[in-house]
């Protein structure tokens, strides 16, 4: 039977010949995640082993590192956890860095395996060629038993051809998607990201894809593998895999054809991801921010340091705008430091911090006070997710973000800078 | 579970996130158990509806517009439980909203047409095993999917959620630990 690659995937990892949409399997999982929270649970019920430590990573990402006792505990308690179970993939800070983002640069998801991690954005994965998909505390019983139940989903095709222009990344394509498909036709079902257009995307932009698809409400955004993914894989991981292709045939429940030629630069205005307009329409309306935040496991990665820094050599943050940046792990902020990256930010007056989940979900590192607005590369503006419920959050790609910041309004970056 | 169940309704739009149910800030705390959910209820919905929570009367139920529970993974489904919402009809479920209530025994159905079949303040009937909503004000019902009684999800719900299911899969003593 012809079959998407999420079915594909689910069929392996089944142990089935093949799986069809609204199939209930039992899943072996290839790639977990770990939590005080979660070990706690299983320490309780006096289980004494995981059912497979050699998949399970583990780091402190959203409040990093402790913001005060009460999180400092909660570390303590994660540390005392992987060593009684033997988890090795365990990061500290200093080494840390958002999940998603951190293990995805140690190989950790790799093609044509299934992934399932407690954050929602756990989504991430699928840039990889994974089933990559977000369970909530659910983690426990994985990491108990190795299993997870799973609906096969049905697959909505997404079509990319041509290239992005100048200014424009992987974000303005996800929010494009948002904004032809909505939030609510992608629930409980995969994408799967293909075609030229995607070949043609860094493996920064797709990742950005992936990320944002549980603001599609998906239950897996996949992209197809190509040598590009390939060649980013052989320098993490030594561990073999299998890709995963489309069968000719095979049933799409929808199927959506974006070209990226032309595409502008997109803002996802408040209070929701779908809301989104061409970031010039904003920039009609002259809307001043009171902060910009360059972060999170949607935009904060080298690609989306390096454009920001471009566009602010040279130039300052505006003097009514603080610019908080936060790389998407440590070893972004290691290799953005090697190249320069965070000094030229620092000297346009940003506020360059460590890796942390901290700003994007209003948990700390700048949280939105009453009438703050704020332009953000991170995934989502609903209300109070920031801070306060009387701020106000647009979501744009780093160019965005950074232009922002210069002009003290929301502004297009295109009106800034001339990139050919 | 529970047959029938009768209650008084509550009404919310689409895209009620997660964020308006459990905000960011007190998740973790609730996550860790350094809040309660009581505590936690006293700002769900805060954002969008202010002192809503003062209102609720244990046994409500919420009727919620397209994709009920967007965003983040966190258990959003816990301050709803300790106001004593009996159960959420939605037009349409976020995906991991749904699987965390599964997870939690709450209660949580996708229920396309709901809206149009009763304002808020109505009292309705959910019949469970049926698949049926009635509105008795106005004789109407509305029919949903119910799930396959041998599925995953419908034995974590009968088992009254995902620990006491995983303390049974895995012949584990409840006293232990």
């Amino acid at each position: 039977m012809a079959m998407t690659i999420a079915e594909k995937i689910l069929a392996r990892a089944a142990d089935r010949p093949s799986v069809q949409p609204g199939d209930f399997v039992w899943a072996r999982v290839d790639q977990t995640n770990a939590g005080a929270g979660e070990l706690r649970v299983l320490d309780e019920l006096g289980i004494k082993r995981l059912a497979a430590p050699e998949t399970v990573w583990a780091t402190s990402d959203h409040y990093a590192p402790a913001t005060d006792e009460h999180y400092a505990n909660q570390d303590n308690r994660l540390r005392h956890y992987v060593r009684q179970y033997g988890i090795t993939n365990f990061f500290e800070y200093g080494r840390h860095g958002i999940a998603h983002q951190l293990f995805g640069e140690h190989g950790a998801m790799l093609p044509g395996t299934l992934s399932a991690m407690s954050d929602s954005h756990s989504t991430s994965g699928g840039v990889f060629n994974c089933f990559a998909t977000p369970i909530g505390s659910e983690t426990a019983f994985v990491l108990a038993t190795g299993l997870l139940w799973l609906q096969v989903p049905e697959t909505i095709r997404i079509e990319l051809s041509g290239t992005l222009g100048p200014l424009c990344y992987g974000k303005d394509v996800v929010l494009t998607v948002l904004k032809e498909v909505g939030s609510e036709v992608g629930i409980y079902r995969a994408f799967e990201f293909g075609g030229s257009g995607l070949r043609s995307l860094t493996v920064a932009s797709r990742w950005t894809l992936s990320n944002m698809g549980i603001e599609l409400g998906a239950k897996a955004a996949i992209c197809e593998h190509d040598e590009v993914l390939e060649a980013y894989l052989r320098e993490r991981t030594t561990r073999p895999y299998q890709p995963v292709s489309p069968d000719p045939g095979c049933r799409y429940v929808r199927h959506h054809r974006i070209n990226l030629d032309g595409l502008p630069p997109l803002i996802a205005c408040p209070d929701d991801p779908t809301n989104v307009q061409p970031a010039a329409e904003v920039e009609g309306r002259n809307v001043k921010v009171s902060q910009v935040f360059l972060g999170s496991c949607t935009n904060g990665r080298l690609e989306d340091l390096e454009v920001a820094a471009r566009i602010l050599h040279g130039r300052r943050v505006h003097p009514d705008v603080r610019m908080i940046v936060s790389p998407a792990s440590q070893g972004v902020w290691r290799e953005a430091n090697a190249r320069g990256v965070l000094q030229t930010l620092a000297e346009a007056g940003a506020l360059v911090a460590h890796s942390t989940c901290g700003p994007c979900f209003g948990g700390h590192l700048g949280v939105l006070g009453d009438g703050d607005v704020c332009m953000s590369s991170s995934n989502r503006n609903y209300r109070g997710r920031m801070g306060s419920a009387e701020a106000s959050v647009y979501l744009g790609n780093a160019a965005t973000v950074a232009a922002t910041a210069v002009a003290g309004r929301i502004i297009d970056p295109r009106s800034l800078i001339q990139e050919g | 579970m529970t047959p029938s169940i009768r209650g008084r309704v509550w009404k919310f739009g689409d895209n009620i996130s997660t964020d308006l149910m459990l905000p960011g800030r007190i998740t973790y705390p609730v996550m860790a158990g350094q809040v309660s959910p009581e505590e936690a209820a006293t700002h769900c919905m805060s954002a969008n509806r202010p002192g809503w929570y003062k209102l609720v009367r244990s046994g409500d139920i919420i009727v919620g517009g397209a994709n009920f529970g967007a965003g983040s993974g966190r258990p959003a489904h816990l301050p709803l439980q300790a106001l004593g919402i009996r159960i959420v009809l939605a037009e349409s479920v976020a995906r991991l909203f749904y699987r965390n209530c599964i997870n939690g025994g709450f209660l949580v159905i996708a229920c396309p047409g709901i809206g149009a079949l009763v304002e808020e303040g109505d009292t309705v009937d959910v019949r469970l095993r049926d698949g049926v909503v009635s509105h008795p004000g106005s004789g109407r019902t509305l029919t949903f999917p119910a799930l396959p009684p041998d599925s995953p999800p419908m034995e974590i719900l009968r088992a009254g959620g995902l620990i006491p299911y995983m303390k049974a899969r895995l012949g584990l003593n409840t006293n232990s630990g």
